[in-house]
C-alpha cells in the first residue's frame, strides 16, 4: 500500500539519463574483467589486434602457462594461506570482539581505543621490523609468517565488537541461569545467531589474504612457496609478455574471490556496512 | 565447569531471598570479577597479537630510523636519514605523486560513488540488484590482477590504442605508461574503476538509514532535486563521507600493488608512490633499513595528521 503511494507520487523519481549513466559505468566496470577473460582465450596476436570474440585458444594457453610456471604450487599456496589466516583470524577477532562488548567496562574501553589506533599504522612502517622478526624466528616461507600480522585485525574485531551489540544481554542471562558456562555462551548461543558476521568476516578476511601481495613479496622468497598474485605479477615482467597466457594467469587468480563474491556477496556488503553503523 | 557451579549456586542464593543480603552482594561481585576475567581470556589473545605484530614493530621502526649501516652493523646515526630526506629527490617524487593521487583520484571517486548511490537509492529504480552487483564487481578482483588488466589495456599495443588508431584519433600507438603524467593518469583511471564501488556501498547503506519522510517533506516545502541533494543528502551523511574520505586517504597514503604493477614505478620513478619506495630501499636496492623506516615514519605523520584534519572538519560543519 505504502510502496504503491510512493510510486504514485514521484513517477518520474528515475529520469531515462540516470539508466544510461548507470549502464555506462556498468559497461566500464564490466569491460576489463570481460577483456580479461576473451584474451585468457585468444592468441597473443589476436589480443593485440583487438579482437572481442571469445577465442577457442585457451588449452593452448594453459600448457604454456603450466610447462613456464608452477601454477598450481602458487594456488595452492594461496588457498593453504588465505584459509589458515581466515580460521585463525575468525576464532581471535569474534572472541574480541565479544568479549569487548559483553564484558564491557572501563577498562576494556580503554584498551579498545588503544587498540583501534593500531588501525593508523600503515604496513609499511611496520614491514621491516616484522620482516627482521620473521627471519630471526625462521618464518621465512612458511604459513606461520604470512599469517602472524594479520590474524589479528582491529577492523576485524571492530566487526565482531558492533555486531555483538544485537546479541541480547537477556539470552546471556537466561544461559547463565540454565547453568552454561561463559565458553558454552558463545560457542552455542552467540556463534549461530551471528551467522552474517562470520559470514561477512570471512568473506572479506579471505579476499584481502587471497590478494595481499606487499607481505608476501617480502617474505615468501623461494619459488616453492609463492603466491598467486606473485606468480603473475612475475609474469608481466618477462621478456616476451604472452598476453593470453598472462591473462589466463590472472583469471586463475582472480576467479576464486569473484566466485566467492557472488555467492556471499549479501553478506560482503553487510558486513563492510554493518560494522560502520 | 566451575562457572557453572556458581551460576547455579548465585540463582539458588537469590531465589531463597532468605540469606543476608551482604552475603549476596558479596558473591556477585566475585562473580562478576570471574566474568570480566573470562572477558579479558577472550581479549587476550588479540590484543597480544596486535601488540606483538603492530605497536612493538612501530616502535621498532622508529628506532631503526635513527640508525644507519647494513643489518647486525648497525650505528646510530641521529636525524640523518630525515635530513637526508630533504635531499632525496625520488621520496620528494613520492610524496608529490602521494598527493597527486589523492587530490585528484579521491575526490573524483568519492564523488562518483555518491551519485551512484543516490541514483540507486531511488525507490522506483528497476533492476537495482543487477547495476549494484556491476558495479560493486571491480572490488572482488585482486589488486595485482586489475593493475596488470590495467597495464595489459593500456601498454603500447594494448586494446585502448588499438581502439584510439581504428578510431583514427591516434596514428600510432602511444606509450601511456612511457611519459610521467599519462601514467599517472592511468594510475588514477585504475584507482577510480577498483574503488568506487566499494565506497558506493558505504553511501547506499547511509542512505537506506534515511528515513523517506524527510524526502517527501522537502518535496512537499518545494525543494529542488539539487537542494534536496545538497541540503538533505550530503549532510545526513556526513559520517558515512567522513569515513569513506580517512579510509581512501589511508589507502592512497599506502598504494603498493598498483605502483609496482601497473607503471613499476616509471618512467624514471615518475609514477612512484611513498610505500613503492620504502619497498625499493628496503629489498630491491642493497638494504637500507634505517632510512626505509625514516620514510615510514613520514607516512605515519602524514596518515595521523590527515586523519585528524578530517575529523576536526567533519565535527566542525555543523
Amino acid at each position: 500500500m505504502t510502496n504503491q503511494t510512493r510510486k504514485h507520487k514521484n513517477p518520474k523519481d528515475v529520469s531515462v539519463g540516470n539508466y544510461i549513466f548507470l549502464i555506462i559505468v556498468c559497461i566500464i566496470s564490466v569491460f576489463p574483467l570481460f577483456w580479461m577473460f576473451v584474451a585468457s582465450t585468444n592468441k597473443s596476436v589476436d589480443v593485440v589486434s583487438g579482437t572481442l570474440i571469445p577465442g577457442t585458444y585457451i588449452a593452448e594457453n594453459y600448457k604454456k602457462l603450466i610447462a613456464g610456471t608452477n601454477l598450481w604450487t602458487a594456488m595452492w599456496n594461496s588457498f593453504k594461506y588465505s584459509v589458515t589466516l581466515t580460521f585463525f583470524c575468525l576464532v581471535v577477532c569474534s572472541l574480541a570482539g565479544y568479549g569487548f562488548e559483553v564484558y564491557h567496562n572501563k577498562a576494556k574501553d580503554r584498551l579498545f581505543s588503544v587498540i583501534l589506533l593500531a588501525m593508523m599504522v600503515p604496513f609499511a612502517a611496520t614491514m621491516i621490523p616484522l620482516y627482521q622478526m620473521c627471519s630471526e624466528m625462521g618464518l621465512l616461507n612458511t604459513t606461520a609468517g604470512f599469517i602472524l600480522p594479520t590474524i589479528s585485525t582491529p577492523f576485524m574485531i571492530m566487526l565482531f565488537r558492533q555486531n555483538s551489540r544485537s546479541f541480547p544481554h537477556d539470552i546471556i542471562e537466561a544461559s547463565r541461569i540454565d547453568g552454561l558456562g561463559e565458553l558454552q555462551i558463545f560457542l552455542s548461543m552467540y556463534i549461530p545467531t551471528q551467522k552474517s558476521t562470520f559470514a561477512a568476516a570471512m568473506t572479506i578476511t579471505f579476499m584481502n589474504a587471497w590478494n595481499s601481495y606487499l607481505w608476501p613479496k617480502v617474505i615468501m622468497l623461494k619459488n616453492d612457496s609463492i603466491t598467486m598474485p606473485m606468480l603473475i605479477a612475475g609474469l608481466k615482467s618477462g621478456y616476451v609478455t604472452d598476453y593470453g597466457v598472462l591473462m589466463l594467469a590472472v583469471l586463475f587468480c582472480t576467479l576464486p574471490t569473484v566466485l566467492i563474491f557472488f555467492v556471499l556477496q549479501k553478506q560482503f556488503a553487510q558486513g563492510i556496512t554493518g560494522s560502520v553503523k | 565447569m566451575r562457572k557453572n557451579y556458581d551460576a547455579n549456586s548465585d540463582t539458588g542464593s537469590s531465589k531463597a531471598a532468605v540469606l543476608p543480603s551482604t552475603q549476596d552482594s558479596g558473591h556477585r561481585l566475585t562473580l562478576k570479577r570471574r566474568q570480566s576475567l573470562a572477558g579479558w581470556i577472550y581479549i587476550f589473545p588479540a590484543a597480544l597479537l596486535i601488540v606483538v605484530m603492530s605497536f612493538y614493530p612501530m616502535i621498532q621502526a622508529l628506532i631503526l630510523s635513527f640508525k644507519t649501516g647494513v643489518s647486525n652493523n648497525m650505528k646510530w646515526a641521529g636525524v640523518y636519514n630525515y635530513t637526508r630526506l630533504v635531499q632525496d629527490k625520488v621520496f620528494i617524487q613520492a610524496l608529490l605523486n602521494t598527493f597527486i593521487y589523492l587530490l585528484i583520484q579521491v575526490p573524483i571517486m568519492l564523488i562518483l560513488a555518491l551519485i551512484l548511490a543516490s541514483i540507486l537509492n531511488k525507490p522506483s529504480l528497476k533492476c537495482k540488484g543487477l547495476f549494484r552487483t556491476l558495479i560493486f564487481l571491480p572490488c572482488a578482483t585482486s589488486l595485482v590482477s586489475y593493475s596488470i588488466i590495467f597495464r595489459t589495456l593500456f601498454a603500447i599495443n594494448g586494446y585502448i590504442n588499438t581502439v584510439l588508431i581504428h578510431l583514427g584519433i591516434l596514428s600510432t600507438g602511444y606509450n601511456f605508461l612511457g611519459h610521467p603524467n599519462s601514467a599517472r593518469i592511468v594510475i588514477i583511471i585504475a584507482l577510480i574503476w577498483r574503488w568506487t564501488g566499494y565506497n558506493m556501498v558505504f553511501y547506499l547503506s547511509g542512505l537506506q538509514n534515511i528515513d523517506s519522510s524527510v524526502y517527501e517533506a522537502a518535496k512537499l516545502d518545494g525543494a529542488s532535486k539539487s537542494q534536496t541533494f545538497w541540503k538533505i543528502t550530503v549532510p545526513l551523511l556526513k559520517p558515512m563521507i567522513l569515513l569513506t574520505a580517512i579510509m581512501s586517504t589511508n589507502g592512497t597514503l599506502q598504494l603498493f600493488d598498483e605502483s609496482v604493477n601497473i607503471t613499476s614505478g616509471g618512467p624514471a620513478n615518475a609514477s612512484i608512490t611513498l610505500s613503492h619506495y620504502i619497498y625499493n630501499l628496503s629489498f630491491k636496492y642493497m638494504p637500507n633499513f634505517g632510512y626505509a623506516a625514516a620514510i615510514s615514519y613520514v607516512i605515519l605523520v602524514i596518515v595521523a595528521v590527515l586523519a585528524f584534519l578530517q575529523m576536526k572538519v567533519g565535527d566542525t560543519r555543523d
